[in-house]
This record gives structure tokens, C-alpha cells and sequence, in this order.
């Protein structure tokens, strides 16, 4: 069946069987492997995305789900070389250790403050309970969420 | 994880919907947000020849004032139920079991539709609806049927849904003055419950539904009735395991689950005041 999705603002068009899952279109057709695939049962939150502004996982989406709506990965958020905020806080408040939960993380805490600014520090941990750090670095992530939160 | 494959139909309307039901008969699965369903085709313990996608019909997605009673259609998102203020104001227990279930990015795609037809006695939502007194609105070829919460849930992961029966929406009774409490026990924040107990109380009638307590989605009729018949939550919530008869699996075996019922029974009887 033939998808066309908009990824990171570029429309894009492939054939894939139905039962293709939408990070697998990602990664493997749209070659774009910043987003990682994790548990693979909508656990652990590697493979965050948005779909029209909202984070989702995509190890339980089809890419046939996906037909003709707006995708952005990791790849998408920085302008150029002008890194999004929260990739810029990530960096400054060294908010990850080996960086597998990296991409999903930051995917899910943009939708996060998306829905809700001025997020407090419990409103941030609740609101990043879908995604899993196994190095528990925890701590500075929710730390790099809210120096974006307090500079918007 | 792959799923087995399968031939893939997306319906425009209701009624294909319901045309492409009946042509496919049991081969068929409906896929709304498939948060329920992706993740058992994916460990291949449902391998449908068809999926029907009813994910964009926009006609099912609402959340509807009329009187007595809330509509709230099968395809409205989670975090459209958690967030609306006619849910939080009118039905508050439903919105605050909304927001247990999974994570924000499952409630960014999970429907109430699919939560309820998927029939899982560990799932948040078939417990609150049954405290609530809700019902379910079915659409087939013979038109629409309405069903009372408690004898939709038939058995593990059945309802009283048909082949060829689609579930279109869930209707709630209004109770702004209602107090409640939704507990749920789990071991991480993101997890289904272990034991969840649902609790609702209005006008000094009780309702209680309980998570993961049997094989369905449950009623704990013992607790109302004794708390109907004057019992302090202490006393009542005692029998909350009553009849039950609770799974055993690596997280708790049945007297951890039957012990759990009752201490979440009491603690949310006593947040809803009783």
C-alpha cells in the first residue's frame, strides 16, 4: 500500500506491506534512525515521536496510520545548526548518560511543554512517566525541562 | 516484533465501517488507536486476516452534553476525555481514570471505544464505567442497541459486542456533586494495575468497580450494598474481595490481590468521603 507522510516537513511516498510499523518506516525507508527502537512494547518511550504536534510511540503505530499526516523525529527539531531549546537545555544540563532514551525522551518533554508550559517538577516527572532512562539520569532531564520551561 | 500480515481497509463512515464488518465476518478486527490491539498482534496472540481502521472517524470523536447524561463518542482520545471540562465537572472519576491509563503518548492515541471493546479486566476504564452506572451504545445491521457497563464485559478480553457489531459510543450519567477516588496499585507509573478499585458516591449511593479483580471488569456489589445499609467504609471495604476470583501472575497471587482490593476499597471510600 502506498503511505505518504510528511516527515520533518519534506512529503515523502513509499509502498509498505500493512503491517509495517511506523518507527520501522522511519528508520528503514525514510532512513532516519535517530529515533531508536527500545522495549518494541510501548514501554520504555525510545521511539517517541510526534504525529500532528503529539508525541507518540511508534513501535505501536502502523505506518499505513500514519497516511497523510505530519511526522516529526529528532531529525526535525533543530533549525540548521541552531539547536531546538530543549536539545540546547539536554546539552547544558548534561541530561543524559549513554543517550538511548535521548531522542524520545526530548520528543516527549517538547509535547510535554507543548500541552503544558509552565509545567512544575511533579507535573514533568508525570509527564515523562512513558519514557524510561536506564541510566536513571532522571534527575538533570527533568532539570533540562524545566530551564526551558522558566526561559519560555 | 512484526504482526502477522493482513489485509488493511480504512473506512470513510460508520456505516462502511460496518459493511466491510460484515463482509469479513471473524476474520475482521477493528483498529481505533490500536494500543490494545497493535500490541497483541505484535506478540502474534491476534493474527486478523483484516483490519477495518475506524481511526479518522471524525464522526465518532465527541464529547456531547444531552441532560441527564453524557455521550462521549468511541473514538474520542484519551486525552481528549482527561483534559474536557464537561468530563472533569460532570463525571470527574472518568476523567481522573483517564488519566491512569498508560502514559501521555498512549493517551495521545488510545480511544475509549477501544478501551472498552477490548474488554480487559485490567484495564482503568470498564471498572470506572461499571461504578458509574455508564452504558454502551453498539451499532449493527439491525441498528443501534444500548447496553448497560455490567453486562457488556461477558468474560477475558469479551464483550457482549457481536461480529458485526461496532461499539459507537458511552454514555454516563451526570453527577456534578458526586464525590470519588480512583486508586490503582502498580509497580511502575506507566504500568496496568495490579488491583485498581473505582469509587463513586452520590447522594449517599455507592458504586464501586474494581481493576484486575477477575476475569472481567467487575462490580464489588457487597460494598454497596453495605455501605447502602449503613456500613462505615472500614466495615464495607472488607468485602470488597468478596466472589471474586483474581488472577495469579508474577505480580501478586490471589490473596495479595484480594488483600489489595480491600485495602484500595477503603482508602477510596474514604476519599470520597464515606
Amino acid at each position: 500500500m502506498q503511505v505518504t507522510i510528511t516527515i520533518n516537513g519534506e512529503t515523502v511516498s513509499h509502498d509498505v506491506e500493512p503491517r509495517t510499523l511506523l518507527v520501522h518506516y522511519i528508520r528503514e525507508q525514510a532512513a532516519l534512525t535517530g529515533t531508536n527502537i527500545g522495549c518494541d512494547s510501548s514501554s520504555c518511550g525510545a521511539c517517541t515521536i510526534h504525529v500532528n504536534g503529539e508525541a507518540v510511540k511508534s513501535c505501536t503505530m502502523l505506518a499505513v496510520q500514519a497516511d497523510g499526516q505530519e511526522v516529526t523525529t529528532i531529525e526535525g527539531l533543530a533549525d540548521g545548526e541552531t539547536l531546538h531549546p530543549m536539545q540546547q537545555a539536554f546539552h547544558e544540563c548534561h541530561a543524559l548518560q549513554c543517550g538511548y532514551c535521548t531522542p524520545g525522551m526530548v520528543m516527549a518533554a517538547v509535547s510535554l511543554l507543548d500541552e503544558n508550559p509552565q509545567a512544575n517538577e511533579e507535573e514533568i516527572r508525570e509527564g515523562l512517566e512513558g519514557n524510561l532512562c536506564r541510566c536513571t539520569g532522571y534527575h538533570n532531564i527533568v532539570k533540562a525541562v524545566l530551564q526551558v520551561g522558566s526561559e519560555q | 516484533m512484526i504482526p502477522v500480515a493482513f489485509d488493511y481497509e480504512r473506512a470513510t463512515s460508520t456505516e462502511q465501517a460496518l459493511n466491510l464488518l460484515a463482509e469479513h465476518g471473524d476474520e475482521a478486527k477493528l483498529i481505533a488507536g490500536g494500543h490494545s490491539l497493535l500490541p497483541l498482534m505484535k506478540y502474534r496472540l491476534a493474527a486478523p486476516a483484516v483490519l477495518i481502521d475506524i481511526g479518522r472517524l471524525e464522526e465518532l470523536s465527541y464529547i456531547r452534553d444531552e441532560g441527564e447524561e453524557l455521550a462521549i463518542g468511541a473514538l474520542t482520545r484519551h486525552c481528549e476525555v482527561e483534559h474536557s471540562d464537561l468530563v472533569r465537572s460532570q463525571v470527574g472519576l472518568l476523567a481522573a481514570a483517564t488519566s491512569e491509563v498508560g502514559d501521555p503518548q498512549v493517551r495521545h492515541r488510545g480511544t475509549i471505544g477501544g478501551a472498552m471493546a477490548h474488554g480487559d479486566p485490567a484495564s482503568d476504564l470498564p471498572a470506572a464505567l461499571i461504578a458509574l452506572r455508564g452504558s454502551l451504545v453498539i451499532d449493527g445491521p439491525s441498528g443501534r442497541r444500548q447496553v448497560e457497563a455490567d453486562s457488556f464485559f461477558t468474560g477475558f478480553l469479551e464483550t457482549d459486542l457481536g461480529e458485526d457489531e461496532m461499539l459507537v459510543e458511552v454514555r454516563l450519567p451526570k453527577l456534578p456533586d458526586s464525590t470519588w477516588s480512583f486508586q490503582k496499585f502498580n509497580r511502575r507509573a506507566q504500568d496496568w494495575a495490579i488491583v485498581g478499585s473505582a469509587v463513586v458516591v452520590d447522594q449517599g449511593i455507592c458504586g464501586v468497580g474494581l481493576v484486575n479483580m477477575d476475569s472481567r471488569p467487575i462490580r464489588a456489589t457487597a460494598v454497596e450494598e453495605a455501605i447502602k445499609n449503613g456500613s462505615s467504609a472500614a466495615e464495607a471495604s472488607e468485602l470488597a474481595a468478596d466472589g471474586c476470583e483474581p488472577p495469579a501472575d508474577i505480580n501478586a497471587g490471589m490473596d495479595y490481590r484480594c488483600h489489595l482490593a480491600r485495602v484500595l476499597t477503603r482508602r477510596g471510600l474514604e476519599e470520597s468521603g464515606r
